[in-house]
């Protein structure tokens, strides 16, 4: 008789659980794993500021995602800029140039030392500015001969032509100064050792960094002790954050979704205008729009207001110029130009453009049509675009949306297939706008400017902001050229943006920074008996 | 089962080679200079310009014919190297890790949540036909045709605003994981449930399954000896479907809950055109996607080794 064995069963039994208990220790593993890098004990709701914002970042060098590092406080910049956009003292208290106005001299602030404990000098200073000057930012810009130390404490930057932008250069996010200890032998960041009031504490690329105060900081001493930044996506995302109280500061929240925070004790939205616009950048050398009339027309043919309250939820942000007041010298003083899709048709008309039984404009056989081309990075220009698409239907134009990624914007420039681009210029990316605008309205335009278009008196007055400094002389080429653009239409401005920020009721001392470059995280404080949750 | 495995290897090498030839294909046969692109994802939108372009196009030697990119990707990936990141320039194979990691955990955290709602809804359905059984159906279709999305965005207002006892987004704690796991498990139970319930019903119909009742097994008996191995076969290979689709298409549930996995990091990479970040994370998926499948079929076989001589 066959003797019955259940030895088989037990050990096909004992290894089925062998298999499960080892995929179950393989999640607690990683599990363990991932949150023991993730978790610093130090930090503790009462003692860090939670921010959250859009914006990721993948790098340590400040010539790519070096704002994130200055906002949060991890890196400063030689000049700093005030909510105005004038120039004030960053680690340089003071500069200026020669009477030629080719030598600029910087005296650096005195008992300033790095995040690594080494002090900040002239040599220190050249170095970081050397290794910027090698890589893609706001140095390469202007003709420097040298970069060399004066005494350990002031440091002299040579130029081949007087550039009076030069100063708010050494306030963009890529001149940052480094320690020289944060750079290898190839120039390359290796580790993030600022001046800044706080030190990097973790960094999780690409959406989470936390930062601890710096003891040794030479300027306003912080009082939160750690800092932490996350980024949110999603916009749906970050109103809740806001809402939760899991976020103290939430950045760039989307207009049409505010109301969910109305009625909150706990939160408060600050919105401020920022300077950047919303625009329209045209070719002027395609055969329909290379008439200033035309351009008019398509400009007359945009209902600004309507955009500006359906779209970006914010009425008072329609514009026909590209420069806010906020520019001070570059905003034309004047009363907004009105919708008039009859005067549009009447200037089309004059230009021999008829209407077909479709109600599309034709012209010697060949229909107004163009293609317009737009980001998703930003989730309005795609809504706005479909809008224009709507007005511009009115009167005849067909138009097409092509909705890509940004750099075909200046690849479609420089190829010269771009037709109509919808963009979002932030014009304060340099405090001083003279190099950008030279940049992208001079000589037939630039990568977001200008396509195609040429104005003389526009690039003489262009040349003479970049290299005379006689401020009554300045204010004169800065409207010529605003008038110019606002009259010939290479651009056609639609609104400026409005920011709109959430912040908890915990947070004393929050300030906004409009050129965003600073969070001032270490003049805000936290009150620990208001409680979110 | 050693044939398998050797089948498998032979697989295994075949995919790293085809998905890594298919994506550069793929990606250099995509229209827009791509030299543009990694400038505006390196520098960022503001910043990019004809300038950082060029300087791109330098230091990657972007002009190089297709071929000597392809074969120097080629002779990388026999030594194990996967390159650099084009945009942040760190090596790729850190970034995948990074995030396959946290990818990888979401993913089985959220197949075994969903495993444990389906097989207890789904056998409770199966033994209970009626009201319960027509209940799950329509909480099942509800849950099944709602974005998933949807369903994180309901979890985070109901636990994170209206009750505040988790957090909203982020990473680096257990609580964090709650959200996004809660909300793909729903979305994946939606599914398998049915599954489940539909196998369970095939079985304890069978004839062999009545058998075992008549000859005067109890309901317990009967379920634990011929129920589980016969349903389970079916229910196991389909989960592993389930768990490769998870990684693979988390992408949402990734970007609502900042969470730093390989969804979405690769549609960061396509956008931005990094080819090595691109190739890195296919590489990972499929390989990824032979040894689950693998697992899958060595787990089946175990349960019922009658499938190795079919």
């Amino acid at each position: 008789m066959t003797e019955l064995s259940y030895a088989a069963i037990r050990r096909h039994k004992t290894r089925i659980k062998a298999a499960l208990a080892g995929g179950v220790s393989l999640v607690l593993c990683l599990m363990f794993v991932l949150f023991s890098q993730a978790t610093n004990n130090n930090q503790t709701r009462s003692n860090t500021l939670a921010i959250g914002g859009p914006w990721e970042f993948t790098s340590l060098e400040p010539s790519k995602q070096g704002y994130i590092y200055t906002r949060m406080s991890i890196l400063e910049t030689l000049l700093n800029v005030d909510a105005k956009g004038d120039l004030i003292a960053g680690l340089a208290r003071s500069w200026q140039s020669s009477a030629d106005e080719k030598t600029w001299t910087l005296t650096l602030q005195p008992n300033v030392l790095f995040q690594d404990g080494s002090p900040l000098n002239a040599s220190a200073v050249v170095s970081a500015l050397r290794f910027a000057q090698d890589k893609h930012g706001a140095l390469q810009k202007a003709p420097i001969e040298a970069i060399r130390v004066k005494n350990p404490q002031q440091v002299e930057i040579v130029l081949s032509q007087p550039h009076t932008v030069l100063p708010a250069l050494l306030a963009h996010y890529s001149t940052a100064i480094l320690a020289p200890s944060a750079y290898d032998q190839e120039g390359k960041v290796t580790r993030l050792i600022g001046t800044g009031a706080y030190l990097l504490d973790t960094f999780e690329p690409p959406h989470k960094l936390s930062v601890k105060a710096n003891p040794t900081y030479w300027g306003i001493k912080p009082s939160i002790e750690f800092a932490q930044y996350l980024t949110g996506h999603r916009a749906e995302s970050r109103i809740l954050q806001a809402k939760s109280g899991d976020a103290d500061i939430v950045y760039s929240l989307n207009a049409a979704m505010l109301d969910q925070l109305k009625g909150s004790d706990q939160v408060t939205v600050h919105s401020a205008a920022i300077p950047r616009t919303l625009l329209l950048k045209l070719n002027a050398a395609h055969p329909f729009m290379n008439q200033v009339e035309a351009r008019q027309a398509l400009s007359l043919a945009i209902n600004r207001p309507a955009i500006a309250e359906q779209v970006l939820h914010v009425a008072e942000a329609a514009s026909d110029q590209i420069f806010s007041p906020s520019m001070g010298a570059w905003y034309l003083d004047q009363p907004q130009e009105n919708h008039n899709l009859a005067k549009a048709a009447e200037l089309l008309a004059g230009l021999g453009w008829q209407k077909d039984a479709q109600g599309w404009l034709v012209r010697d056989g060949q229909r107004f049509q163009l293609t317009l081309t737009t980001y998703a990075d930003r989730p309005e220009l795609t809504t706005v675009a479909t809008a224009l698409q709507d007005q511009w239907k009115r009167l005849g134009v067909e138009l097409k949306v092509d909705v890509t990624n940004s750099s075909m914007i200046p690849s479609g420039h420089a190829d010269n297939t771009l037709e109509v681009a919808l963009i979002a210029r932030n014009l304060g990316v340099i405090a001083d706008p003279v190099s950008l605008i030279a940049n992208e309205y001079t000589h037939g335009g630039g990568d977001w400017g200008a396509m195609n278009w040429h104005n003389p008196a526009v690039d003489q007055a262009l040349e003479r902001l970049t290299t005379q400094s006689d401020p009554e002389q300045a204010k004169r080429d800065a409207q010529l050229v605003a008038s110019a653009i606002y009259q010939q239409k290479p651009v056609l401005s639609i609104a400026y943006y409005q920011q709109h920020n959430a912040v908890n009721a915990r947070v004393k001392g929050f300030q906004f920074d409009p050129f965003l470059r600073d969070y001032f995280i270490n003049k805000m404080e936290l009150v620990d008996h208001v409680d979110a949750h | 089962m050693w044939t398998l495995i050797k089948h498998r290897i032979f697989q295994l090498i075949l995919v790293v080679w085809g998905v890594g030839t298919l994506t550069f294909v793929l990606m250099r046969s995509l229209p827009g200079d791509m030299a543009y692109r990694i400038a505006a994802s390196r520098y960022g939108q503001d910043s990019v310009d004809s300038a950082a372009a060029e300087l791109v196009r330098q230091e990657l030697g972007l002009d190089a014919s297709w071929w000597q990119s392809y074969a120097q990707w080629l002779t990388d990936l026999v030594q194990f190297n996967l390159g650099k990141s084009l945009v942040s320039g760190l090596p790729v194979i850190e970034t995948v890790q990074h995030q396959l990691g946290h990818s990888v955990l979401l993913a089985f955290t959220s197949v075994l949540l969903a495993s444990l709602i389906a097989i207890f809804v789904g056998v409770l359905s199966a033994f209970r036909q009626g009201t319960l059984d027509h209940g799950f159906l329509w909480l099942s279709t509800l849950l099944r045709s709602m974005p998933v999305f949807v369903i994180g965005l309901m979890l985070i207002l109901i636990f994170s605003v209206a009750w505040p006892i988790l957090p909203v987004a982020g990473f680096g704690t257990w609580q964090h994981l709650v959200l996004p796991t809660l909300a793909l498990a729903l979305s994946l139970a939606a599914v398998s449930n049915r599954v489940v319930r539909n196998n369970t019903l095939r079985i304890i119909r069978a004839p062999f399954y009545q058998f075992a009742a008549i000859k005067g097994l109890s309901t317990r008996q009967t379920f634990v000896q011929h129920g589980i191995r016969n349903i389970s076969v079916p229910v196991i290979a389909f989960i592993g479907i389930q768990l490769v689709t998870v990684i693979e298409g988390i992408v949402m549930i990734e970007s609502l809950f900042s969470w730093p996995g390989i969804g979405h990091g690769l549609a960061h990479a396509i956008f931005a055109r990094d080819i090595p970040v691109i190739q890195g994370c296919a590489l990972m998926m499929g390989i990824l996607f032979v040894l689950l499948n693998t697992c899958v079929d060595l787990l089946c076989h175990w349960i019922d080794p009658r499938g190795a001589h079919a």
